[in-house]
């Protein structure tokens, strides 16, 4: 396993207060939450954060991991010295236990078994059933997956506890059809995919939200779909009827004439498919050719005499 | 420790906001929180059930991730729960902006 540098992930001095410990810890918890940041890796961020403040906040583990020594370097291969703690008293430490659970191979070489050994005794009570906990998780597709109701391998980790007692990282993988008609930041429920219940109780609810993959052409915002459509300027101006992709394949529109940049054309029913389906808008992007021939440029200078126009004259003024 | 093996078959999933309404118990079930939590999430506008009585509360589905943000928000960032409220809108509005730049942006 790799040696974690708690303070360069925190971004403070080996030598740094403990004020200044919770401050960095708190403004680094705002930047990478998950719910809060845009940032792609905010997750496994977040999770590294909360796993170094979970050992510098506490003065007896940041103690301990303090005398492994300074000649360490992050992602270096460690395994923990025997009896390496000796000395320190975790027992009952305070863990903020909010995603303890995520925490890294490192981190449990030096302060996880004890607490997972202490905190699992709720198995053996007898005739007590419960229905086992909803999972949350997140599930990234494609737009077009909501359209043909793919499906989709989703691999989750979990931990769970071997027979030796240790905490074990395990993955699994489902094969999940994509329901039709999802939309970003829905759920997919999968009954009882979720945590086990205990002794007769049925496992609880799994719920992958969902999230689309950014798609070159489409954009989906609710049940509705947007599109970028390049026309010619003759094609906006005289009207014409062009063949358009859509993720339902591909249709004809027609572009009715004096059309100008910018413009929506919607073609109802075209968005994500429902009971009442979305609609799909195309965003007409007028494409100016290139004046690189004679040709081309001598056209250019016929449509300047015959319009007489200077837009830039027209802006201003309101 | 997970029951069936999932590997060989394909599992059929269903919109979790397209089921019915959800109740107060259901919403305290979800998130495993006590009753006096979830109503301190209404009163701050986080969850707006519709009917007055707690028994006949009921909860749009749609609320369920506005809950689960707010909740997260509170037990890492250590917000009350005004500012897990106010948060929730400015994330929200937040990702409609961004929805908005994306499209202008082209």
């Amino acid at each position: 396993m790799e040696y974690k540098d708690y303070y360069a992930v925190m971004g403070v001095a080996k030598d740094a207060g403990q004020d200044e410990i919770k401050r960095a810890y708190r403004k680094l918890a705002r930047k990478y939450h998950p719910d809060v940041s845009s940032e792609p890796d905010a997750e496994d961020r977040f999770k590294e954060v909360g796993e170094a403040y979970e050992v510098l906040k506490d003065p007896e583990k940041r103690a301990a991991y303090d005398q492994l020594g300074a000649n360490w370097k992050a992602g270096q291969d460690f395994k923990a010295p025997p009896d390496w703690d000796g000395g320190f008293e975790f027992k009952g430490g305070d863990f903020t236990g909010g995603d303890a659970e995520h925490f890294s191979d490192f981190f449990e070489s030096l302060f996880g078994q004890r607490e997972f050994h202490g905190g699992y005794s709720g198995r053996s009570t007898r005739g007590f059933n419960a229905r086992g906990e909803d999972a949350f998780a997140k599930v990234v597709i494609d737009l077009e997956d909501v359209f043909t109701g793919a499906k989709k391998a989703v691999t989750l980790t979990h931990r769970e506890i071997d027979a030796d007692g240790r905490p074990v990282t395990k993955d699994r993988t489902l094969n999940v059809r994509i329901p039709k008609g999802i939309r970003q930041g829905q759920h997919i429920r999968l009954a009882k995919q979720g945590n086990p219940g205990l002794g007769d109780g049925e496992s609880g609810d799994l719920l992958l939200e969902v999230q689309f993959k950014p798609h070159p052409r489409y954009r989906a915002e609710g049940k509705n779909i947007f599109l970028d459509l390049p026309v010619a300027p003759w094609e906006a101006a005289l009207g014409a009827t062009v063949e358009v992709p859509t993720p339902g394949g591909s249709v004809d529109l027609k572009i009715p004439a004096g059309s100008s940049g910018g413009q929506k054309l919607r073609l109802k029913g075209r968005g994500i498919p429902a009971a009442s389906p979305g609609d799909l808008y195309a965003v007409l992007q007028i494409a100016l050719p290139k004046a690189d021939s004679d040709a081309v440029r001598d056209a250019y200078r016929a449509l300047e005499k015959a319009a007489q126009l200077e837009p830039s004259k027209q802006t201003g003024g309101g | 420790m997970m029951a069936t093996d999932n590997r060989t078959r394909t599992l059929a999933g269903e919109i979790f906001e397209e089921d019915v309404d959800l109740s107060l118990a259901d919403l305290c079930r979800l998130f495993r929180l006590p009753a006096e939590h979830v109503m301190e999430l209404v009163e701050e506008g986080i969850a707006e059930p519709s009917g007055n009585d707690p028994a006949q509360l009921r909860f749009r589905r749609i609320s369920v991730k506005r809950v689960r943000c707010a909740l997260h928000l509170q037990r890492d960032l250590g917000v009350n729960t005004a500012g897990a409220a106010l948060a929730v809108e400015l994330l929200e509005e937040l990702e409609r902006l961004r929805a908005r730049l994306q499209r202008l942006d082209g």
